[in-house]
């Protein structure tokens, strides 16, 4: 079998068709999961099927794609979706954000503000925000249909009573539009403040779960409190270890068996940026020593 | 020096170069070809058409090759492939009433018209290691015996005829497909009946094993279980007329299960339903055995909260693709998940010592 006997970006056309009018639902509906037949995809369920299909229906071959996991472009599974779409589609790729047109993003949104050029497509594991409150998808669906969003702010509440903070610190549930309580996929809550107001239409698609859902550009998404406790965005209280950044993002990398760690941006392609700007961190290795 | 995590390109070439040399094992050992897999690995071919949903022994047999004989990585490379194909049309429904039979068997009547026809069956074989097997060399023939063409009348036709047992529901509609719509709760029948026959044997027969053990009891026997080939035919706009297309192997079971009736409705039998691609049985049998117990509500059962009962728990987990993917998902990175919940940790640990340094204080 040759990649010629493939249509452009995989998938046939009938089915870009179909999660194309998913997607349209879920522009016009924010924050509400439409339903869409979700198709095998020729890598496993959890790896970002929802994405990949959500990207392939987006794709034109004008498009510049970067894929990102974890913020990084050279983990292993970016670069595999990556070779994907270069394999099937044929289209330019980039790890750039701001060249990028499309960005496909497995639990983080870029440092560097998005435009209104660009689409943001989200990997979604499970697209339900009370899916761990509630197992039925019947009943979600009902609680979402009615607007019934009482054992979210029972949990936050439980979490107060326990532990004195809300205790969620990675897919932070926001209300999209005012409307839905919507899951952002697990991005840390640093990132929540991105969600809402963002200049780029910001796409979730969940394969195996078979759920698109959307936020269009300029839409409110406020992450879940309470007034007495509001939401905080939360991160590693240092600066980056290679650009010195105090505001992006940080992985810690545990750098021998004596417990010394270091910190650095989870998000490489800013990391780097700010690194050929001349930025240095504590560890500040010139640019061509981090490179192998 | 830490010095960034490049070079996930090279990496997963590497191991895919790897993944092939281990694939084909000891070069000295001659190389399995995909003809002897499908002829002679016959029911895990079966398996990996039942599950992979396309019927297509030649492509079964190649993914348990590339498998590495790992069947359910085998039913995603089918299922991966079948979703690019093309439909270009629906068949009639095939009639199993006019199988060509290899196997028949009735646990409710001791003989019945069609016979009981054992055929390829492990059954009453003893499980003792052939060692002969290691060596090589050609079986003896089996005793061959002329076919008889007649069509094999369904066992539960004849409790029908009395009306001791339910009426299959008739019907026209075009039954749903859940590879083509998203699956909607709750599901009727004939889409439960596609999650089954396409859903893990390993967890569909769990299921069916906990309603034998009391988890949803529905009393079951097996009225009939028919291995053997069908038509699949084809109406054809510009002719007509339906044309025969192609021939599959299918296994179909009926269970006859315990009663409903009440004092003003006599009782009847009910009915469990299996059918699956390729010689399949033990799947089958299951399949029917958890069919019936998803239906208890349209037969006016209580519901007592076994899994096998549970529509959206048995239809949400079935499917091996799905399961397997989510459930290895998690090897893959998770830092910056990790990271947030290590902030919080260390936050909510550095809150509860000041509260006790202030409690001893």
């Amino acid at each position: 079998m040759t990649e010629a006997a493939y249509n452009f970006a995989y998938l046939d056309e009938q089915t870009k068709r179909m999660i194309r009018r998913a997607i349209l639902k879920g522009v016009a509906v924010p924050g509400y999961q439409v339903p869409f037949a979700s198709r095998e995809m020729p890598m496993p369920y959890g790896w970002g099927t929802g994405g990949v299909q959500v990207t392939a229906a987006c794709l034109v071959p004008e498009d510049r794609l970067k894929v990102i996991d974890q913020g990084a472009d050279d983990t292993t599974n970016a670069v595999s979706i990556r070779k994907f779409f270069e394999r099937t589609a044929g289209v330019e790729t980039t790890t750039s954000t701001a060249e990028a047109t499309i960005i496909q993003t497995r639990h983080r949104i870029p440092e560097e503000p998005l435009t209104e050029a660009q689409i943001l497509v989200y990997q979604v594991p499970i697209p339900e925000p009370m899916r761990f409150l509630e197992p039925r998808e019947t009943e979600t669906r009902k609680m979402h249909e009615l607007e019934e969003y009482g054992l979210m702010h029972v949990k936050l509440y439980e979490d107060i009573a326990r532990h004195g903070e809300i205790a969620t610190s990675y897919a932070y549930p926001v209300k999209a539009a005012g409307r839905y309580v919507m899951d952002p996929s697990p991005i840390p809550k640093f990132d929540n403040p991105k969600l809402g107001q963002n200049a780029a239409l910001q796409l979730f698609g969940a394969g195996r779960e078979q759920r698109i859902y959307a936020l269009p550009p300029y839409t409110d998404a406020v992450s879940l409190d309470f007034d007495d406790h509001p939401f905080v965005a939360s991160k590693a209280m240092h600066a980056c270890d290679l650009c010195g950044s105090d505001t992006s993002y940080l992985d810690e990398v545990i750098t021998d068996d004596q417990g010394s760690r270091m910190f650095v941006c989870s998000d490489t392609d800013f990391c780097a940026g700010r690194r050929a700007q001349g930025h240095y961190g504590r560890l500040g290795a010139p640019e061509t020593e981090s490179t192998p | 020096m830490y010095v960034a995590v490049k070079g996930g390109e090279r990496a997963i070439d590497n191991a895919h170069a790897w993944l092939a040399e281990a694939r084909r094992g000891d070069p000295g050992v001659a190389e399995l070809s995909v003809a002897q897999i499908r002829e002679q690995l016959a029911l895990a071919v079966n398996r990996v058409m039942a599950e992979g949903s396309l019927y297509d022994p030649d492509l079964a047999a190649l993914a348990i090759k590339q498998s590495r004989g790992d069947l359910i990585e085998a039913v995603f490379l089918i299922r991966a492939y079948r979703t690019t194909l093309p439909r270009f049309a629906s068949s009639v429904p095939v009639e199993t009433g006019r199988m060509a039979i290899s196997r028949r068997i009735s646990a409710t009547f001791k003989d019945l018209p069609g016979g009981q026809v054992l055929g390829p069956t492990f059954d009453y074989t003893h499980r003792l290691l052939d060692f002969a097997l290691a060596a090589e060399g050609e079986p003896p023939v089996a005793p061959r015996l002329q076919a008889e063409p007649a069509q094999v009348a369904h066992v539960t036709g004849f409790l029908n005829r009395d009306g001791l047992i339910e009426a299959t529901p008739q019907g026209d509609a075009t039954p749903p497909d859940l590879t083509r719509e998203p699956l909607e709760l709750p599901a009727t029948r004939p889409l439960r009946l596609q999650a089954l026959t396409r859903g893990d044997e390993g967890f569909v027969l769990g299921l069916a094993y906990s309603t034998q053990r009391g988890y949803g009891r529905t009393h079951a026997f097996v009225g009939e279980l028919r291995i053997g080939a069908v038509a699949v035919e084809m109406e054809i706009p510009e002719l007509g007329f339906a044309i025969e297309i192609a021939e599959i192997e299918l296994s179909e079971c009926e269970t006859v299960n315990q009663f409903k009736g009440s004092k003003t409705e006599p009782a009847q039998f009910t009915r469990g339903y299996g059918l699956v691609f390729g010689q399949s049985e033990r799947k089958a049998i299951s399949m029917s055995l958890v069919d019936r117990a998803l239906r208890w509500k349209e037969l006016g059962e209580d519901f007592v909260g076994a899994p096998a009962q549970d529509e959206e728990f048995v239809l949400s987990h079935a499917d091996n693709v799905q399961a397997t993917g989510f459930l290895e998902h998690i090897k893959l990175p998770h830092y910056v998940d990790f990271q947030a919940e290590l902030e919080m940790i260390r936050r909510l640990r550095a809150a509860t010592a000041e509260t006790l340094k202030e409690a001893a204080e």
